[in-house]
């Protein structure tokens, strides 16, 4: 909350819209006033509110019950035991920030100063720059964005130099529900890459206690010409967290962003991203998978936006729900126009592994140009009879019969991972998922 | 095969000089209610049909409701709102009484037929086909009537069936399209003047195609048909719909709706073929045509079939839908949509699965050229008690030209995991290497296209009525008159 304080106090805030915010992780303070641009950003959020289902693009996650949470800040010296056990994919992670409920943990976290490469807190940023116009700018007028630009404190700030290639992946850790009191935290983070850099960015995302929490991430992610993003996430947030992450990302000529989600848990977990593709040459790979059970909620939402010829985009996407779990999918692709020989292709599949099970998914193409290539393909099923009978035939169990089956059907989305290690990392991760007691057993 | 190839050919060829040659106007005096919607005119229209009781309360609800209803707003299309103060609402051709033959029949009204390719007598000797013509709003000829009698079928116009058999009415008219279901079909409830009905009694197989075709003709006369199906158990019918009108300025609304149901072991075949006015090149003028249509697989291996050739009106916003209540019901939409100059389109279905062991298939065909926009929007909803259900949906678009537009909105609801749900969608433009193979043989470009968009088309296009198929085949050449060079 340093950042908050350290804002200059201007603008009396109606009651009203104070009352609109309370319980969602604002900080006392905030009833005397607040500077412009967070101002800007609470009336926002005050005029519509939490989204409903009536939105459109919430049609199918429905955020009702947080309503009835009252969310507080983390205070801002909560801090972890050094020898905190931490979640982490990479073995030797080039940087580590690590924030507990949204609180940065220096004791744990690693910043290395490197050529070419500035990695730091938003805090810092947020104090010593005039972010106003930058950080209230951010995509569309998504109340939950808007809610995140009014109360963001700190994140990751990452930029390199042009050319510069990090070899070491910058790791963030997440952790939440420390606390017996519901948490919230809005971090935000920005990312830029200069013409011609590359690196990878892992995102681990884990329950640290069983309080409740609300994660409202924002990314804003630039990358230039000829830059590469490699982007993973692992969301193994505890049972009772709610995890929203709206990512906004802008490929430049012949710029590359791939990015892989794997959710294993959490109570709702909404993950959308908006890629702009802007020079011609710019592509980006989304893929992920989720992996849900009891009444588990994820929603994975993205819009791909061609807005130069000679782009392209790829997007895979698999489900296994068991449970009275929900999963949504839904994937749009817009082809502005003028933006011809373009390739879009998009894959959502989902397997069923109980009664109550549900998937929702809404594949969507737009398109505005001729000379286009897009397919979008959806489906949803329960795991072949016929196969798991051969398996059974072969004297194989019945239960691992299914995990076999479950993970075939998972296996060719890991392949979209690039980096050897971190894709045996995640698949572990799966792995674990199979193993966890109410795994998959019928 | 190779006929319908040489027919796209001539049709081709023919467009440089064709226009819109169903544009015409018919000089008949009307009997006009006053320009305007408010209560009196739900009366007027109601007493004028000599309706009972129960049904002017029923418009009346759907009027009073229809006041407080939002416009739906979540299509992709765009246009001025509409003036609904600015319209009438009843216009009926003058005619003394019902006429017993075809040669009754108002030698004007024949000759409008004629031009639109629909010589009734020659229909009625070799065709096959009754047909129930709607001039603007009223029906005034019915053919083959007697030999249906014969088999117990009732065809006939709506108005005429709620004098003949109120009960069947009374029973199923709003059951599957609510009087409160949206706005455009609110208000058809309001103010529908007619339309056809259709009652095929237990185990009759129906002997011939049904057929309407529909015209709008007095100026700035809304069209507001409602069509009820009932097809009880074991029973099949086809139903065929076709519709021109004749070239105006002013925009004009069409809000139909169609309520098929289909009891046990019963099966409806729906055809369209939809050739409204689309507008001039340059996007004045068109029918907005905003059609609820809507099919209930009541019974147990029930089957409801929509086939549809959508080329014309300037709006398109149409949604013919299954809900699948039955076990072992089938639900199925085969659709070519073409826009072409500034033609708006927004077109789907729903396929609602609730019983067990349903099935459904959709095919989309969507055509773009010129200045067209379209949309595929569809719903699939597996309820959690629908084990066993299936659905394969394809949609394709081709786009023609850079300033088409082609988009797929499918929305896909899995509730039950025994459920196989499939959907693919494909959006490209004419492949070059199909068009050089086409040219190098020889073909001229504009047949060329003819020849690969009916490839395109196929799958829906063979799912039409021979009747059909061939004029569907002719009108997605001519539609996309202009679109090619």
């Amino acid at each position: 909350m340093t950042a908050m304080a350290a804002l200059p106090i201007s603008t009396p805030i109606p009651a009203p819209i104070v009352t609109a915010v309370a319980g969602l992780g604002a900080p006392a303070s905030l009833a005397d006033g607040a500077n412009g641009w967070r101002a800007t950003a609470l009336r926002r959020f005050a005029a519509c509110g939490l989204p409903t289902r009536r939105l459109e693009a919430w049609k199918y996650t429905d955020l009702s019950s947080l309503q009835g949470i009252d969310f507080q800040p983390a205070a801002a010296d909560l801090r972890l035991a050094d020898d905190h056990p931490l979640p982490q994919l990479a073995d030797q992670p080039g940087h580590r920030l690590v924030f507990a409920d949204g609180v940065l943990q220096p004791a744990l976290s690693a910043c290395t100063p490197a050529a070419g490469l500035d990695v730091g807190r938003l805090a810092d940023w947020l104090s010593a720059a005039d972010a106003a116009a930058e950080l209230g700018a951010a995509g569309e007028p998504s109340p939950m964005v808007a809610l995140n630009a009014a109360l963001a404190s700190d994140g990751l700030r990452l930029s390199t130099a042009p050319g510069i290639a990090v070899d070491r992946p910058v790791e963030l850790v997440f952790i939440g529900g420390l606390g017996e009191a519901a948490t919230a935290s809005h971090p935000r983070h920005r990312i830029e890459l200069a013409a011609g850099s590359s690196a990878t960015l892992i995102e681990v995302h884990a329950g640290g206690g069983d309080g409740c929490y609300l994660a409202n991430h924002v990314g804003e992610i630039t990358i230039g010409e000829h830059a590469r993003l490699r982007h993973v996430i692992v969301q193994t947030e505890g049972a009772t967290a709610y995890h929203i992450a709206s990512r906004f990302v802008s490929v430049a000529a012949d710029g590359r962003y791939e990015a892989f989600t794997l959710t294993a848990s959490g109570r709702l977990t909404r993950n959308e991203v908006t890629v702009s593709l802007n020079g011609p040459g710019a592509a980006c790979v989304l893929a992920g998978a989720y992996l849900l059970r009891d009444r588990e909620h994820c929603d994975t939402t993205t819009i791909i936006e061609h807005r130069a010829p000679h782009t392209s985009c790829r997007e895979v996407f698999k489900g296994v729900l068991d449970g009275a779990s929900r999963g949504v999918f839904q994937g749009r692709i817009v082809v502005h126009r003028g933006a011809q020989k373009i390739d879009g292709h998009q894959l959502s599949k989902a397997l069923l592994l109980s009664d109550a099970a549900e998937v929702d998914q809404k594949p969507e193409l737009e398109i505005y140009a001729d000379d286009v290539k897009c397919s979008h393909g959806a489906a949803a099923g329960q795991l072949d009879a016929d196969e798991l009978f051969y398996l059974r035939s072969r004297g194989i169990p019945e239960e691992q019969a299914r995990r076999l089956l479950i993970e075939g059907f998972l296996v060719d989305v890991f392949d979209e991972v690039t980096d050897d290690a971190v894709r045996a990392a995640l698949f572990a991760h799966a792995r674990r998922w199979f193993a966890a007691p109410g795994g998959p057993q019928r | 095969m190779d006929s319908a190839v040489q027919a796209t050919r001539d049709a081709v060829e023919a467009l440089a000089g064709e226009k819109y040659k169903y544009g015409f106007v018919t000089d008949i005096e009307a009997d006009t209610a006053p320009k305007g919607l408010n209560e009196d005119i739900v009366r007027f229209i109601s007493a004028k049909k000599n309706e009972p009781e129960w049904l002017l309360d029923w418009r009346l609800k759907a009027f009073r409701h229809w006041l407080e209803m939002p416009e739906p707003q979540w299509a992709k299309v765009s246009f001025p709102p509409l003036d609904y103060q600015d319209a009438y609402y009843y216009s009926a051709p003058k005619v003394g009484k019902r006429p017993e033959s075809l040669d009754e029949i108002d030698p004007e009204l024949r000759k409008t037929y004629e031009k639109l390719g629909i010589p009734l007598k020659e229909q009625e000797i070799l065709a096959g086909v009754a047909v129930d013509a709607v001039f603007d709003s009223v029906s005034v000829a019915t053919t083959f009537k007697k030999k249906l009698e014969e088999y117990g079928v009732i065809f006939c116009s709506i108005s005429e069936a709620i004098q003949r058999c109120p009960e069947l009415i009374r029973k199923y008219l709003g059951s599957v399209v609510p009087y409160t279901d949206n706005k455009h079909a609110t208000l058809n409830s309001a103010v529908f003047t007619d339309g056809s009905f259709v009652y095929v009694p237990e185990g009759v197989r129906c002997p011939m195609e049904l057929s309407t075709y529909f015209r709008i003709n007095a100026a700035k006369t809304g069209q507001f048909e409602r069509t009820l199906i009932i097809a009880d158990r074991g029973s099949y019918v086809s139903y065929l719909e076709g519709c021109t009108a004749p070239m105006r300025d002013e925009n004009q609304l069409h809000a139909a709706v169609v309520e098929l149901v289909a009891l046990d072991d019963a099966e409806i075949k729906y055809s369209t073929v939809q050739n409204w006015y689309p507008g001039d090149e340059n996007g004045k003028g068109g029918i907005y045509n905003f059609v609820t249509k809507r099919g209930a697989c009541r019974g147990r291996n029930s089957k409801i079939s929509w086939t549809q050739v959508e080329t014309g009106s300037a709006i398109t916003w149409k949604y013919p839908s299954c809900i699948l209540q039955g076990d072992n019901s089938v639900g199925e939409f085969y659709s070519i949509a073409i826009t072409n100059n500034y033609q708006q389109a927004d077109t789907g279905t729903k396929m609602i699965h609730l019983g067990r062991n349903t099935r459904s298939r959709i095919i989309s065909k969507g055509i773009s050229a010129g200045h067209g926009a379209q949309t595929y929007r569809g719903l699939v909803r597996i309820a959690a008690k629908a084990a066993g259900a299936r659905n394969h949906t394809q949609c394709d678009s081709l786009l023609i030209g850079d300033r088409s537009a082609a988009h797929t909105v499918p929305y896909i609801e899995t509730r039950n995991r025994t459920a196989m749900v499939e959907h693919e969608a494909t959006t490209s433009k004419i492949n070059d290497d199909q068009l050089f193979y086409c040219r190098q043989r020889g073909i001229a470009e504009e047949e060329a296209v003819a020849l690969i968009v009916n490839g395109f088309c196929r799958e829906v296009l063979q799912q039409l009525p021979m009747e059909f198929a061939v004029e569907a085949q002719k009108l997605v050449a001519i539609s996309l008159e202009g679109s090619v060079g």
